[in-house]
């Protein structure tokens, strides 16, 4: 930072987005201290800020009731597989978008990104129909495939932004080398190009892991991610908002997490590539 | 700063048998994402162009029979359609208006030299990752609820009465929960555009006696019209079909007043089992996304190869 | 390349998962799915004791909110997905259902079943052509829940058979919104399975009916219009706050902790409401018959939630073994040995009903059995009807219908509506559908 700024006027602005951000931090914050609550603590009024009974009885209830790691486990192999499976259909795709453009690139991207536009629920029955007669209802593979193809076009787009940003002068001394296309790609482009696959990597496995029409619809027991995990404690008899708290912070927990940690590549990743 | 869609680069030029080669490889690897992407496409909607013309309730099996455009006749003429339409859009432009203004406000907040800026960032990044039915339950019932929530406490502590949202200002509502889960998003982008917004461009700015005001104006604003365009772009494509959280807490309703077009074609498949009605709404739906996503096209190239 | 290898791993880990899947394990899994309901969530608890003594049968649920659930299992079955071995259908479902086929006859419950001990109205709702299709979990009607004490404060007495006219009078005098006491929480959140559950009902006691024998909407008759607007009014004057988003769950929250004088819902809340652990209020409740306007009609309905076989299913036997173990007497023997005999769920058994010590721990069970007795949904309004249902009309298209018109009354609720705009709105939505559906030619 060049320019002086008086402490004064620094100590002012800390505290105003300091304000605002715990505002906007708060909704995920008291989820987070509800699931400690008793359940008539949950719903007291006055509401109870700090100073309660913690107790971890909902948490042992909500894993006595479902079976946490299960459900965790299909959300992250969901996830982290329809992503790396885009990942591998995408690259090339990008690559050639990036590198020998057309008159037409633009109108496929464009075409690609519509695709996204398309109410889910209208198709639900055809889809139900098609994983019926492919035996993959309720699989977790038939979850990577449905993922895949919902987030390629958000990938591919990712990718191909990024890759724009690749230099073309390097690919040409890399050539004039002799280097095959493949060679091209391993060893020139792809390093330039890891935290640019990084970001996407990223954005995709977080908007995967929160998808839930799709998800919900498509599993019963055996590959049912988080999201169903959830609506299981969604509108249950008697009081819930402590357990229901506690199931939602099992389920948010590892992607904040994994999201607090790579944030650097999660910030690059949400700018889309296109913005610098 | 990136320019994703220029003309073809100067690689190519002086190197005719490279290109000709480069061009069919390229073709090659295109190929499985677009064949991919299309059957996706191609294959849902056939099949949902298909029970669209036919009387097909889910309910009633061995019943199905060639229904014509009725299923269309009747999708358009549902009392709700034109208000999910318009809700559609309430949602859509209500919500790109908060996450852009809040955003750039936000942005220009975070900018500013402060202690801490990481953990800020840190809380604010946070709605962004939260699974929307997640986002939807606890807004619904620890925030809006006229009798247990918070801000009913908040209201009787300043001597109000209790202002039941989900009742009274349904869409408002839907519109609130939806702009706090995508609000880290424009804040983060516009942020990132802000940074790359030269120091010494400012401070030339500063020196002329530029105000804050017209510096805003003219120099920030102009140079954010990107980032902009990505968050109404992307936010876009999620927006046009807001479900979880209308599902969650007001179920469309009071009447049809939350009830966008995704809803409408829930209700007749998931709620009436009418396949063939919800197929023709699907369809509709799919014609009306693609004319918004025409202009979003014209918008985009616009300023994006500007 | 790291990247190949690590997809590669989750591939095959994908493919060996749908190996297992296609069904090479020694033990049979049944997969069961079933209402987040307390009733079920306790069955899911006691399942050790039905694994125990079949432990060639493994167990999987799949646990979901109620319209979640209703969506996930009528896709399943209608497309014949086979996801699932077990149902937790309503009584809604279960004729419907059982007339497509899908469902299979369970008649191989086990001799120590004793199917004659089930309540007979229960028990006809679920039999078709003889043949039982689905076993009662548990079984309700509704009936009014008051504050004992509410009353005694105010000067009241609670007759056993209330009228509408009394409830409301006495809802509007223990109303005291600066303490947030209402005097009566109803359903408004709009669903065919809430409010519209609430409503129907009592738009019999009102006189009103669906549709007339043509199958004709019958919301432009003046009972409705008596029934919708005593209904408005009072809970505009006595109700809480955002009752229109208000179900049954929410009102059961309301209820326990002290906001409500009085509760007209499910009678199977009456374990919830009296269980000291969860309530503020459990020595203070009373039970009375749900109300009517002396035309002859109560609004008590009928429900039950029960397990039943979809017909595609591999495990037939395996399944209604379940099914005997989870609806059996010694089911209720086991809960009421772990959890008191408060907790066993209610309304499906005579025995349970003669039991001294079930009597002794349940204060609702007589009021319980009565409004279960009371109900008649093949004659459910004053005037003769086309269909079967008390609380709902047993036809295909009233899931979407009964939804629609909730959502206008709903927002009558919510005063987003008049009463008169609301029923046009309803009769014009109704017209339609029937005339799509076919019924009105």
């Amino acid at each position: 930072m060049a320019r002086n700024v008086s402490t004064g006027r620094k100590l002012i602005t800390t505290v105003v987005a300091w304000t605002i951000g715990i505002l906007i931090f708060f909704p995920i914050l008291w989820t987070f201290l509800t699931s400690f609550k008793t359940e008539a603590q949950a719903i007291a009024s006055p509401p109870v800020f700090l100073f309660f009974d913690w107790t971890t009885e909902n948490y042992a209830e909500v894993q006595s009731r479902s079976d946490y790691l299960k459900h965790f486990m299909n959300s992250v192999i969901v996830s982290f597989g329809s992503t790396l499976l885009g990942l591998l259909i995408a690259i090339p795709s990008a690559w050639a978008m990036a590198f020998s453009p057309t008159k037409r690139t633009k109108d496929v991207l464009m075409w690609m990104l519509s695709t996204k536009m398309m109410p889910p629920v209208g198709v639900l029955v055809p889809m139900y129909l098609i994983f019926r007669n492919w035996g993959l209802l309720d699989t977790r593979t038939g979850l990577v495939i449905v993922l895949t193809l919902i987030n390629l076009p958000i990938i591919i787009w990712m990718l191909y932004t990024y890759f724009k940003e690749i230099p073309g002068e390097i690919l040409e001394a890399a050539r004039m080398d002799g280097a095959s296309l493949s060679k091209e790609i391993i060893y020139v482009l792809t390093p330039m190009a890891i935290p640019g696959i990084a970001s996407t990597l990223l954005l995709n496995i977080i908007l995967a892991w929160n998808e839930a029409f799709w998800t919900l619809n498509l599993s019963a027991a055996k590959a049912a991610p988080l999201t169903a995990f959830i609506a299981s404690y969604s509108s249950p008899e008697g009081l819930f908002y402590a357990k229901l708290s506690a199931a939602s912070t099992m389920a948010i927990a590892p992607i904040l997490i994994l999201g607090w940690f790579s944030q650097k590549q999660l910030v690059r990743g949400l700018t889309f590539g296109a913005v610098k | 700063m990136r320019v994703p869609f220029s003309e073809p680069r100067r690689l190519h030029t002086g190197d005719a048998m490279a290109t000709l080669h480069t061009r069919s490889a390229a073709r090659l690897m295109i190929a499985p994402s677009v064949l991919l992407l299309l059957a996706w496409m191609i294959v849902p909607l056939a099949m949902t162009l298909y029970f669209s013309l036919l009387r097909y309730n889910l309910l009633m099996p061995g019943m199905e029979e060639f229904a014509g455009l009725t299923n269309y006749t009747y999708f358009l003429t549902d009392p709700a359609f034109f208000q999910a339409i318009f809700n559609t859009l309430a949602i859509v432009l209500g919500v790109l208006f908060i996450t852009v203004v809040g955003g750039t406000a936000l942005a220009l907040l975070l900018d500013q030299p402060m202690f801490g800026q990481g953990i800020v960032r840190i809380l604010v990044i946070a709605p962004f990752l939260i699974m929307p039915t997640v986002a939807a339950l606890v807004w619904k019932n620890m925030f809006m609820n006229p009798v247990n929530g918070l801000f009913a406490w908040l209201a009787k502590l300043l001597g109000l009465q209790p202002f039941d949202f989900l009742a009274n200002a349904p869409l408002l509502s839907i519109i609130l929960i939806v702009a706090w889960q995508w609000l880290p998003f424009a804040t983060l982008i516009l942020l990132t555009a802000l940074q790359s917004l030269d120091e010494e461009q400012k401070e030339a700015a500063q020196m002329d006696g530029a105000g804050a005001v017209s510096r805003f104006i003219y120099l920030v604003l102009p140079h954010l019209s990107r980032a902009i365009t990505v968050v109404i772009l992307i936010q876009t494509i999620f927006l046009l079909s807001v479900f979880a959280e209308i599902l969650v807490t007001t179920n469309g309703g009071p009447g049809t007043q939350s009830t966008n077009l995704t809803f409408l074609v829930y209700a007749q498949a998931l709620l009436q089992f009418d396949v063939g009605g919800a197929s023709a709404g699907g369809i509709i739906a799919v014609i009306l996304a693609n004319i918004v996503a025409f202009f979003l096209m014209r918008m985009i190239g616009k300023t994006l190869e500007a | 390349m790291n990247l190949r290898t690590f997809l590669l791993g989750t591939c095959s880990a994908a493919a060996l998962a749908g190996l297992t899947h296609a069904g090479w394990a020694q033990a049979e899994t049944l997969t069961i799915a079933t209402v987040n309901n307390g009733d079920m969530i306790r069955m899911q608890k006691l399942t050790d004791d039905f694994t125990s003594k079949n432990p060639d049968i493994q167990l999987e649920w799949v646990t979901l909110e109620e319209n979640v659930l209703r969506q996930r299992v009528t896709t399943d079955i209608a497309t014949k997905g086979g996801q699932y071995d077990i149902m937790t259908i309503g009584t809604y479902e279960v004729p419907i259902w059982a007339k497509q086929g899908w469902l299979l006859p369970l008649d191989n419950l086990g001799p120590e079943y004793d199917v004659d001990d089930l309540l007979p109205a229960i028990r006809s709702g679920l039999t078709i052509d003889g043949k039982l299709y689905a076993a009662p979990f548990y079984g309700e009607s509704s009936m009014v829940m008051y504050r004992k004490d509410l009353f005694e404060k105010a000067g009241l007495t609670m007759p056993d058979a209330p009228t509408w006219e009394f409830v409301a009078e006495a809802a509007r005098k223990i109303t005291d919104k600066s303490n947030e006491i209402y005097g009566i929480c109803l359903r408004g959140k709009a669903g065919w399975g809430e409010n519209m559950a609430f409503l129907t009902a009592t738009a019999n006691a009102f006189g009103a009916r669906w549709f007339d024998e043509n199958w004709k909407p019958q919301f432009d008759q003046p009972e409705w219009k008596n029934a919708l607007d005593f209904y408005v009014k009072l809970m505009n004057d006595a109700g809480p706050p955002g009752a229109s988003s208000n179900g049954f769950n929410e009102n059961l929250s309301l209820f326990q902790t002290g906001k409500c004088g009085m509760w007209i819902d499910a009678t199977v809340a009456a374990s919830f409401v009296t269980n000291p652990k969860e309530s503020t209020v459990a020595d203070k409740v009373g039970f009375a018959l749900a109300p009517d306007t002396g035309l002859g009609k109560r609004g008590n309905w009928l429900w039950a939630w029960n397990l039943a076989v979809p017909a595609g299913t591999q495990k037939a036997e395996a399944a209604q073994k379940f099914i005997a173990w989870a609806t059996g007497k010694e089911y209720l023997n086991l809960v009421a040995e772990k959890e008191g005999w408060a907790n066993v769920p209610p309304g499906t058994r005579i025995s349970l009903y003669e039991n001294p010590e079930y009597q002794k721990a349940a204060p609702f069970a007589k009021m319980t059995l009565d409004s279960i007795n009371a109900a008649d949904p093949k004659n459910p309004a004053v005037k003769p009807v086309p269909y079967v249902g008390v609380q709902f009309v047993a036809i295909p298209e009233f899931q979407g219908l009964g939804t629609a018109v909730g959502q206008v009354f709903s927002a009558a609720l919510a005063g987003q509506m008049s009463v008169d705009q609301a029923l046009a709105s309803a009769q014009q939505l109704s017209t339609r559908e029937m005339t799509k559906a076919g019924y009105i030619k």
